[in-house]
C-alpha cells in the first residue's frame, strides 16, 4: 500500500505519517501542495492520498476535482485531513467526490477510524 | 485620544458661539438696512469657517504625524525608527512564532520516534520472556533452554534498566521543547497590543478626517465596496470560535453527521 500525503506544513506531514506507520502503513511519500502531488500521483502508482485543503499553489479541492477528472487516477481513494470546516466546504469537497474528511485538530483514534472506513467500502 | 477629542470640542464650541454671535450680527444689521456692514459680517463668517478649517486641517496633520510616529519603533533613534517600523517588527515577531512552534514540534516529533522503538522491543522482549517464563513454571524447559533464559533474563535487566532511562530522558526533553508556548505567547501578546494601538490610531484618524469633513461641508457617498467573500474553494484555515458561528462545523462528530445526511 502506497500512500501519499499532501500538507504544507512539514510537522503535519510528520504527525501523519507517523500515524499511518503505527497502522501498518510504511510505504508513504510526502509533497507539499497540489502542484507538486498531481506529478508524483500520475507517476508514481499510488493507492492513497491524504491531502489537506488550505495550501499554496494548488488547493486540496483542487487537486481532488483534477484526480477525479484523470482516467488514470479517478478511483484513488482520497481522505481529506485538514482545518477547512465550513458545511459548504464539506459538502463541495463530498460532491468532488472525497472519500473521507478529518477536521484538525484529530485523534489517531479518528484517522484510523476514517481510513478503516474507506478501504472497507473499496474492498 | 481622549485629549484629541476634548480639543475637538473646545473648538468646535468656539466655532459655534462665533457663528451664533455674528449671524445675530448680520440678522441685526440687516434688519437695520446695514447692507455694506452685513456684508463684512458674511466675509468674517467666511472667515471663522476658513481659520476653522485651516485650524483642523493643521490639527489632522499634526495628529497625522504623531500617529505615524506612533507606528515607529523606536522614535529616540531616528535612522533606526525610519527603516524598522513596528509593523515590521511584528511580522517578524510572528515569524519567530511560526520557527518556534516548528522547531518544538520536531523536537517533540524527534524525541518521540527516538523513543518509540525502544519502547516496541521493550514490550516484545518482555512479552517473549514472559512466554518462557511460564514454560519454565509449567516446569517444560529443558536445563540447556533454562541456562539460556537465565542468561536473557540478565542481559534484559541491563537492556531495561538503560532504555527505561532513556526513554525517561526523552520524555522530560519532551516537557522542556513545550517551553514554546511561553516564549511565543509573550510575542502574540506583544503583537496583539500593537494590533489593537494601530485599530485606535487608525479610528482616530478616521475620526479627524470627519471632522474635517464635517467642517467644510464634504458630503461624499462612500463608495460601496465589494466585499470581496473569501473563497471557500481556495480554503479558508481554521476556524476561530466555530462553537458560536453558523454554517461551521464545530468538530469531527459535526462533520460524520453532515456526512452521512449527504449519504456517505
Amino acid at each position: 500500500m502506497k500512500i501519499l500525503i499532501v500538507d504544507d506544513f512539514s510537522t503535519m506531514r510528520r504527525i501523519i505519517k507517523n500515524l499511518l506507520r503505527d497502522l501498518g502503513f510504511t510505504n508513504t511519500d510526502e509533497a507539499d501542495d497540489g502542484n507538486t502531488a498531481l506529478p508524483m500521483l500520475k507517476s508514481g502508482k499510488y493507492d492513497f492520498l491524504v491531502t489537506d485543503w488550505n495550501m499554496p499553489g494548488m488547493s486540496g479541492l483542487d487537486l481532488l476535482k483534477e484526480v477525479r477528472a484523470d482516467e488514470n487516477l479517478k478511483t484513488l481513494p482520497i481522505l481529506m485531513v485538514t482545518a477547512e470546516a465550513k458545511r459548504d466546504q464539506i459538502v463541495a469537497a463530498a460532491q468532488a467526490g472525497v472519500n473521507g474528511y478529518v477536521v484538525k485538530p484529530f485523534t489517531a483514534a479518528v484517522l484510523k477510524e476514517k481510513i478503516e472506513k474507506i478501504f472497507e467500502r473499496i474492498q | 485620544m481622549s485629549k484629541q477629542e476634548t480639543d475637538h470640542q473646545g473648538l468646535e464650541s468656539e466655532v459655534t458661539e462665533k457663528l451664533q454671535s455674528q449671524a445675530t450680527e448680520l440678522v441685526e444689521r440687516l434688519n437695520a438696512g446695514d447692507y455694506a456692514a452685513a456684508m463684512t459680517v458674511i466675509n468674517d463668517l467666511s472667515e471663522v469657517r476658513d481659520q476653522s478649517l485651516y485650524r483642523e486641517v493643521g490639527r489632522l496633520t499634526r495628529s497625522l504625524h504623531e500617529a505615524i510616529r506612533n507606528f515607529q519603533i523606536d522614535p529616540r533613534n531616528a535612522e533606526q525608527s525610519e527603516a524598522l517600523s513596528k509593523m515590521t517588527d511584528a511580522s517578524d515577531r510572528l515569524e519567530y512564532v511560526v520557527q518556534m512552534t516548528s522547531k518544538a514540534a520536531n523536537r517533540t516529533m524527534d524525541l518521540v520516534e527516538e523513543a518509540m522503538p525502544r519502547a516496541s522491543s521493550m514490550r516484545d522482549e518482555a512479552a517473549e520472556l514472559r512466554d518462557e517464563w511460564q514454560r519454565l513454571r509449567r516446569r517444560e524447559m529443558k536445563p540447556a533452554e533454562f541456562r539460556a533464559l537465565y542468561a536473557r533474563i540478565d542481559t534484559f535487566f541491563v537492556t531495561l534498566n538503560h532504555d527505561a532511562s532513556a526513554t525517561y530522558d526523552n520524555l522530560s526533553e519532551i516537557l522542556l521543547a513545550q517551553d514554546f508556548q511561553d516564549l511565543t505567547g509573550q510575542v502574540i501578546q506583544k503583537v496583539t497590543a500593537l494590533v489593537k494601538e494601530v485599530e485606535e490610531h487608525l479610528l482616530s484618524l478616521v475620526v479627524m478626517a470627519g471632522h474635517v469633513d464635517k467642517i467644510t461641508g464634504t458630503v461624499y457617498e462612500p463608495a460601496e465596496e465589494e466585499r470581496k467573500p473569501v473563497s471557500a474553494e481556495q480554503g479558508v484555515g481554521p476556524q476561530i470560535k466555530a462553537d458560536e458561528l453558523e454554517n461551521v462545523m464545530s468538530g469531527q462528530d459535526d462533520v460524520d453527521d453532515l456526512l452521512s445526511s449527504l449519504g456517505f
